[in-house]
């Protein structure tokens, strides 16, 4: 189904910020809004619902917390327990200073890399996957916010202008 | 102005109070004979089931009659040495948080910190017990010396005599060298402190920046003679009670420690003082910032206690692992229960974003922070000093109440001498605006 964008330029983050004020104030939907960098408070301008990306991060290393301590187990407690340093590993909780640093460590990898790829299944993200970004200057210095166009477009294109918008494009999409 | 109330200032004398009749108590009823210091552990031994008698009927030889002598001469220094040993835990416990805020502050007059100039008034009165402090420890350290408890072992000619090792140290420890270094450490932290908050104020009424600029020289010459005494410090006043052991971690350790309890408590006084009204651009993202530093040197003071323990444990060297031996097996329950109070509290509790901006959630926090920080230094002194005739009774709240009540008094009254916000200060709009 085919649906009426309007693309606003803008070349100031700043200006940006107050933009995204200005057009939620008037009760418009910002579709996305594209940038080289990120915009410290956009998501809050915009209304965007909070991350829940931390959650899953606390989760990830809880998982990596257990696999390291049954791996350790395994390997050194009952696959082939080994005498190192006069400290016999036939008990896991006598051993497990030694385990410490394994243990953070898998907590580590696990929150930081599964947080990751949860962050790019989420943005659906993969490789050799087409830009979604209207115009490749969005990677380098230009800032396009998207609004959808439900009523009156000219009133709209004046808000935009108002803004201080450096061009202002009107899109089909299909 | 922030005026002084009258409730807290009668609070704080009359934690004083309790705690001056409490240090009495534990002094009064520590014993002075042997024969008396075999009643108490008899006593105690009554009450606990009486594991020592079985031991004592084993002992029957002649040799081992007279290490009977020598081992109730030990018990009855660790029972004279218990008040003491409160007193200064005590007594140590929140010098090193007024010493903590001083790093803290000039960590953030080094880096000319944006967000925390409007706290730096705040530090400054936490600061300024570092006198009476620094005086109190520094005279408990010269009674020491002058053989009024045992807490020092090697300040003992007797055992030093027949004692090689001692004897190798002590070119460095020596009663001499001791206070020197003492007092010139002292004299150090407290010439910058009064220097510093001299600039500090005099930058509100100067039309230039040149004294914003001393102050940010002086602190960072500061940081660099503070890294270097305090460790020395750490070795000093606190590693030397157990004279044979040694760790080269240990001055970051008791670092970290000084510096998790200190910021706790530039982050309760700045809420309390919100809560009364002052301090009126301190908002939540300062005391976010605050908890994330809690919560962030609750970590670095794990990371260093277990790089300690581990290494030792696992290396296994007996002049090195009898540390931890003591430790563990005497006060199993206050060094285990540290960690969870250092750790997993702080891990838990300030784990969420939203939690580090919500004030009293910060304030509870910074309690469990502060009783595990306190445990800390009490796990420190007291194994080498008391061993296992410790326990957590009146000497040792005594101490806790009658320093926090001086700690209290002296830096609120502190607070009262100045303006809570700086005026003139560069990044103060910087603070004002910042948010995070």
């Amino acid at each position: 189904m085919a649906s009426k964008v309007i693309h606003a330029y803008y070349n100031d983050d700043d200006i940006l910020m107050q933009a995204v004020k200005k057009v939620k104030a008037a009760k418009h939907h910002i579709e996305e809004v594209y940038c080289p960098f990120p915009v410290h408070g956009l998501d809050k301008a915009m209304g965007l619902a909070p991350t829940r990306i931390a959650i899953t991060s606390f989760m990830y290393g809880c998982l990596g917390l257990i696999v390291s301590i049954v791996m350790m187990n395994y390997m050194m407690i009952q696959d082939w327990p080994q005498d190192i340093g006069g400290k016999p590993s036939f008990s896991y909780i006598e051993n497990m200073p030694a385990f410490v640093p394994v243990m953070f460590e898998m907590t580590v990898f696990f929150a930081a890399h599964l947080m990751v790829i949860t962050f790019y299944l989420r943005s659906r993200l993969w490789p050799f996957k087409k830009a979604e970004n209207p115009n490749p200057r969005t990677t380098d210095d230009l800032f396009v916010m998207e609004i959808e166009v439900h009523g009156n477009e000219a009133d709209l294109q004046s808000l935009l202008a108002s803004t201080g918008a450096i061009e202002i494009k009107s899109i089909e999409k299909e | 102005m922030y005026t002084f109330s009258n409730r807290l200032k009668i609070g704080s004398i009359i934690l004083m109070a309790l705690g001056l009749l409490g240090l009495g108590v534990g002094f009064v009823s520590a014993p002075s004979t042997v024969e008396e210091a075999k009643a108490m552990v008899a006593a105690q031994d009554d009450g606990h089931g009486g594991g020592h008698g079985e031991e004592a009927a084993q002992t029957a030889t002649a040799d081992e009659a007279h290490h009977d002598d020598a081992h109730d001469e030990h018990v009855l220094h660790q029972l004279q040495n218990r008040p003491w040993s409160a007193l200064y835990v005590a007594a140590f416990f929140f010098f090193m948080i007024a010493l903590g805020v001083l790093a803290f502050y000039a960590v953030q007059r080094a880096s000319q910190a944006g967000w925390s100039p409007l706290l730096f008034r705040v530090m400054e009165g936490i600061t300024a017990y570092l006198v009476p402090g620094g005086i109190i420890v520094f005279v408990i350290l010269v009674l020491s010396v002058l053989h009024m408890n045992h807490m020092f072992p090697w300040m003992d000619a007797e055992v030093v005599a027949h004692d090689e090792l001692l004897q190798n140290k002590s070119g460095y420890l020596n009663p001499t060298f001791f206070l020197i270094r003492a007092a010139i450490f002292l004299g150090g932290w407290i010439f910058y402190r009064e220097y510093s908050r001299k600039l500090s104020l005099a930058q509100d009424s100067a039309d230039d920046n040149s004294n914003f600029v001393k102050n940010f020289r002086w602190s960072a010459g500061f940081l660099v003679f503070y890294l270097i005494s305090e460790s020395i410090m750490s070795w000093d006043w606190i590693m030397s009670v157990d004279p044979h052991w040694f760790s080269t971690l240990f001055g970051w350790y008791v670092f970290a420690s000084m510096f998790v309890s200190g910021i706790t408590v530039i982050a309760m006084v700045a809420i309390y003082l919100k809560s009364k009204g002052h301090l009126p651009d301190v908002n939540d993202n300062h005391i976010h910032d605050l908890a994330k530093f809690m919560f962030a040197f609750s970590i670095f003071w794990t990371y260093l206690w277990f790089g300690q323990f581990m290494l030792i444990w696992y290396a296994n060297i007996p002049e090195e692992v009898t540390y931890f031996v003591t430790r563990i097996e005497d006060f199993k329950l206050a060094y285990f229960g540290m960690l969870a109070l250092n750790f997993v509290f702080p891990l838990l509790l300030l784990m969420n974003s939203d939690y580090k901006r919500i004030n009293w959630f910060v304030i509870m926090t910074g309690i469990v922070i502060l009783c595990g920080h306190y445990l800390d230094v009490f796990n420190m002194i007291m194994p080498a000093t008391v061993g296992d005739q410790w326990s957590i009774g009146i000497p040792e709240i005594g101490g806790v109440l009658f320093f926090a009540g001086l700690f209290i008094y002296w830096v609120f009254r502190a607070l009262t001498k100045a303006p809570l916000q700086p005026t003139r200060n560069p990044y103060i709009e910087e603070s004002r605006q910042f948010h995070y």
